[in-house]
């Protein structure tokens, strides 16, 4: 009643007394304007409850309930899924798609293929950004120009870069083997090998969010209170002593926002390597070079079309996994972030406070 | 700053910290006024260029004279046939209906997420109301979802339930908000928007409805433009789910007609470059004007979040 108290039409002096018609429209006028008060708040957040329940929380559960049946994608629902041959098994079980996928190559070269662009990717980025921002923060001519000069592959679509990047990185004459072979190194099978693949992968990622996260941590680090690098200058602290024992310890919410939405993004890579392929070799490599989680995903449920194929319940059976691998790589990062970021602060104050207390 | 002499700090506090204060004071104390060297603007100008080359060499090949799968390094030298190539790309992607539609979704979903992420957002940070923590809270949570767990049940809600396979709706639907732009507005106005204001225009008989359009929503303005920029960018190369969702119909969106243009004409890379540009320049030119914009958002929104 608190809110409703404070509404100006129930608690302003009462008018004057004119005629009836007038009090009558004042009594309707506060009764609504209580109603006004007390359900606004729910009417404006409603249409973003209402659209997230659509379109976020309702597909979270059915995803849980496709996982566990025969759902082929053009003809829908065929009962309980069946894993069949490939685990020995005729019984319907609501595992069954989880075992048949458990069962499959190509689902492990995938999962093995998202960490390893995730990880070659995301490391370089993060220490690239840093540094870029370290640089951008200080009292350069033209700020704006630089700013905006690291942002501007933010804007072009990953899956447009993946085609020039792909041409760029192409095994027998792109831009990058030509040069190599000028100088004399020789070729390097981007396309083929497994691992250069992904670090060419890797650079289209880097080519879109490098600049973006450089922008995020020169922000964090304008935020730092310039008094406390002042009192590590006076503590005799060098420039490469600020940014590790100053700079990276305040920087530690960033850092671990930074982390964890890379790793939510990272995980679910998809359109660098479905661009990547070259010409009609197919998605992910010949050998599932690059075929990343999200690519199996989208073949399992969409692109397969052999008889029996595609099967959306397999689909979300790798979907629901990319969920739980995602959600545990989250907390494990944010764990590993909040370690690694405190170790330069933390413990040195507890040890000044220490000897405090033992003076 | 209070600048103590370093001959006092000397006096003071021995040789090390008057040296270091010196050696710092060269530098200027805040990094902000420290004076950055060649060096910086060496690196600076070389991590542009590297950002910039991948875009001159898709312009460069799309410029080529001959047609072919592979050019290598002849074609950082470009030809002259620019204007053909793109020509020839802005009829089989049928540019303008994929343009059209790009920015149609584009625009209504950054529209609609901007009008609903500022509603809530205003309801989050100045309404009182029961249950407001824990369901703010559940905004921040679904932040963490990844948008991939969703596509099947959509697939099957939005096109074959709903009937709308191969619309541009079926694009719109699952943009139309976003638990980011939610969390943006209610980190904005808590800050930006006094209670004065609410309660003034309050006492002043406006409606619950009202004082949002006269008081929130011209306070809200700042961060509601970048929230817009972001989601039309965000949109604008979204891939994933428009090419799922699309099907054969696939000039009605520009990344997915480049994708298209690229598995049809594998044989002619002039082509395919050349549907590349038509997607990624529209956005860069908008960037010319923008870009000061999407940065400062970033920023802004690094400091909050």
């Amino acid at each position: 009643m608190a809110a409703t108290s404070a509404h100006p039409s129930t608690t302003a002096t009462p008018p004057p007394a004119r005629d009836d018609a007038y009090e009558r429209k004042l009594r309707a006028r506060g009764r609504r304007g209580r109603l006004d008060v007390k359900l606004s708040p729910y009417l404006y957040i409603s249409p973003f409850f209402v659209l997230f329940l659509i379109t976020g929380l309702f597909p979270l559960g059915f995803t849980a309930w496709i996982a566990t049946r025969n759902w082929n994608t053009l003809t829908g629902d065929g009962g309980v899924a069946v894993c069949g041959a490939v685990c020995d098994s005729t019984d319907p079980s609501i595992f069954a798609n989880f075992q048949w996928v458990f069962q499959q190559s190509a689902f492990w070269d995938a999962l093995r293929n998202s960490f390893s662009i995730f990880l070659i990717s995301t490391i370089p980025q993060l220490i690239v950004a840093l540094v870029l921002a370290v640089i951008l923060d200080a009292n350069l001519k033209a700020k704006t120009f630089w700013r905006m000069g690291v942002l501007l592959p933010y804007v072009v679509a990953p899956s447009a870069a993946a085609i020039i990047f792909s041409q760029i990185f192409s095994d027998r004459m792109g831009l990058v083997n030509t040069a190599l072979n000028w100088i004399g190194i020789g070729a390097i099978p981007w396309h083929a090998s497994t691992f250069w693949s992904h670090i060419a992968i890797a650079t289209i990622v880097n080519f879109r969010w490098t600049g973006y996260n450089t922008l995020i941590f020169l922000a964090a680090m304008q935020a730092i209170p310039r008094d406390v690098f002042e009192a590590a200058v006076v503590d005799g602290a060098g420039r490469f002593r600020q940014f590790f024992s100053v700079t990276i310890p305040m920087l530690r919410p960033t850092l671990i926002f930074v982390i964890l939405t890379s790793t939510i993004g990272g995980l679910q890579i998809f359109d660098e390597p479905r661009m990547f392929t070259e010409g009609t070799s197919g998605y992910g490599g010949s050998n599932n070079q690059f075929l990343t989680v999200s690519l199996y995903l989208w073949d399992l449920g969409f692109n397969k079309t052999t008889i029996g194929q595609p099967n959306m319940g397999r689909s979300a059976a790798v979907a629901w996994l990319l969920f739980l691998i995602v959600v545990v790589f989250a907390i494990v990062n944010y764990l590993l972030t909040q370690r690694i970021a405190s170790s330069g602060g933390k413990p040195r104050t507890k040890k000044k406070s220490a000897k405090k207390v033992s003076a | 700053m209070n600048q103590v002499s370093v001959a006092a700090l000397r006096q003071y506090g021995g040789n090390g910290v008057a040296n270091a204060a010196a050696r710092r004071r060269k530098q200027s104390v805040t990094s902000e006024g420290r004076r950055p060297g060649w060096v910086s603007y060496a690196i600076l100008t070389a991590v542009i260029l590297i950002s910039i080359v991948p875009l001159y060499y898709a312009v460069s090949i799309a410029s080529q004279d001959s047609t072919a799968t592979q050019f290598g390094a002849r074609a950082m030298i470009p030809g002259s046939s620019l204007w053909r190539n793109l020509s020839t790309a802005f009829g089989l992607i049928e540019f303008w209906r994929a343009f059209g539609g790009t920015v149609l979704v584009s625009t209504v979903c950054a529209a609609s997420t901007v009008l609903f992420s500022t509603l809530a957002g205003y309801s989050f940070s100045k309404l009182r109301f029961r249950g407001r923590g824990p369901l703010l809270l559940f905004v921040i949570g679904t932040m963490a979802i990844p948008t991939q767990l969703a596509v099947v049940p959509l697939y099957i809600m939005i096109g074959k339930w709903m009937g709308l396979f191969g619309s541009l709706w079926a694009i719109v639907i699952p943009g139309l908000v976003t638990a980011f732009g939610v969390f943006w507005m209610t980190q904005y106005l808590e800050g930006a928007l006094p209670y004065e204001l609410i309660e003034a225009a309050r006492m002043d008989g406006a409606s619950m409805i009202r004082t949002f359009w006269a008081v929130a929503l011209p306070a809200a303005r700042p961060a509601a433009a970048m929230l817009f920029l972001f989601t039309f960018v965000a949109q604008w190369t979204n891939f994933f789910w428009p090419m799922l969702i699309l099907g054969p119909n696939t000039n009605s969106f520009l990344t997915v007609a480049a994708a298209a243009l690229k598995g049809a004409r594998f044989t002619d890379y002039t082509l395919v470059m050349s549907g590349v540009i038509l997607t990624a320049f529209p956005l860069v030119v908008l960037f010319f004007f923008m870009g000061r914009q999407l940065v400062s958002g970033i920023m802004a929104g690094a400091v909050k979040g």
